[in-house]
């Protein structure tokens, strides 16, 4: 799936115009723990959390994962927004919750094993 | 007339086995005071992120309650380093605590926040190096004798 | 959504003793930081979670959240179990990912009604140095 049809499908607003969409998304994961994602989420997933820490880049960075969804409103800060800019991590956001935002990705079909 | 009961809990900084046993045992009194569930439920919530922030960031410290038949008055009080901005602790998301306390599910910047949403007042005093007192209460709607 | 069929659902097992699986829930929340669950969460819920430890149970209490699950097989220990024993608040386990396990309870139609709290109370601060 493309991370293109996910912004489009879900309404997502994205925080980092500056760097493309146009890019693959192979699952999805979904957690708040920094530890959790670094230990468990597969590269080329996309990531839906509400932690707007600045860690949350250098951590999808590490693990190569697609792109960022913050969830419940929740507004990354400039600093956060900067180094996504840095290490090519699109960051996106939402008003659902993270139950629903998840569900509406399961309903595209992206999974996560 | 008025039903009027107080007490105080004592709470020690760290001690995370014990995490929220004091705002459960005051959610246990107003339940059994029959106070409406959706202003205990505000209530508990108000004082668990409160006993939260005592366990998290404090030395220890304590949770007086007052309940009368139209009101329910927390004040918690810590020995702790105190809030050097409180206008940025109240933003969502902005939080001071460790990678240690996120890994546990805890600082993510909303307690505060959540206080103040949950309650009908809330009033913080703090002094750096002293410690903070956080007092707050919420009207009990219905289920009181008489309104004033 | 009830109980039984949640279990159904997620391929889910119950860790409690005496606690009484006749509950159902309208909505649900997933997350693993707990003043999230604190402010946005409404009653007659499930909460979804990745983490263990006896905070989760407390805030379900204080939250009145009706049941947890715990995903990715995690297990929480016997007094966390105990506690929530206690609180009468169910414990589920999925070996599911998180992911998966919000994606079919979405698939079978919860929701997450979320909680906006309707007061806007006065706040007073006051900061000190010396």
């Amino acid at each position: 799936m493309n991370l293109q049809e996910i912004v489009n499908g879900l309404s997502l607003e994205v925080k980092t115009p500056s760097l493309s969409i146009d890019r693959d998304v192979t699952g999805g994961y979904v957690s708040d723990l920094l530890s959790d994602v670094m230990g468990n989420a597969a590269e080329g997933s996309v990531w839906v959390t509400l932690q707007i820490h600045l860690n949350i880049v250098a951590v999808a960075s590490l693990k190569g994962l697609s792109g960022i969804i913050l969830v419940n409103n929740r507004i990354p800060d400039t600093d956060t927004l900067k180094r996504a800019v840095e290490e090519d991590i699109p960051i996106m956001t939402s008003p659902l919750s993270t139950f629903e935002l998840v569900g509406r990705l399961y309903a595209l079909g992206l999974r996560c094993r | 007339m008025t039903n009027t009961e107080e007490g105080v809990f004592f709470l020690t900084g760290k001690d995370f086995t014990n995490a929220g046993a004091a705002s459960s045992s005051l959610k246990g009194i107003l339940e059994r005071r029959g106070v409406p569930p959706d202003i205990i439920r505000r209530m508990a919530i108000a004082a668990f992120e409160a006993e939260l922030n005592v366990i998290i960031y404090a030395v220890a410290g304590m949770m007086k309650y007052r309940v009368t038949d139209t009101e329910i008055f927390v004040t918690v009080q810590d020995m702790g380093q105190g809030i050097p901005d409180i206008e940025l602790a109240m933003t969502e998301g902005y939080s001071t605590a460790t990678d240690h306390i996120r890994e546990m599910g805890f600082g993510s910047g909303m307690g505060l926040p959540n206080i103040k949403k949950s309650t009908d007042n809330l009033a913080i005093n703090s002094v750096m190096g002293e410690g903070t007192t956080l007092e707050f209460f919420i009207r009990i709607r219905s289920g009181g004798t008489e309104q004033a | 959504m009830n109980l039984a069929e949640i279990l159904d659902t997620l391929n889910a097992s119950v860790l409690t003793d005496k606690v009484t699986l006749q509950k159902s829930v309208e909505n649900a929340y997933c997350a693993d930081l707990m003043s999230d669950v604190l402010s946005f969460s409404t009653t007659k819920s499930i909460l979804v979670t990745g983490l263990t430890n006896a905070q989760v149970i407390r805030t379900a209490e204080m939250a009145a959240i009706e049941m947890i699950v715990f995903v990715q097989g995690k297990r929480p220990d016997s007094q966390t179990i105990r506690l929530a024993e206690e609180k009468q608040i169910p414990l589920l386990v999925t070996d599911l990912s998180m992911f998966e396990a919000c994606g079919k309870l979405y698939e079978r139609g919860l929701r997450s009604k979320l909680h906006r709290h309707n007061q806007t109370p006065t706040i007073k601060c006051q900061a000190k140095s010396h």
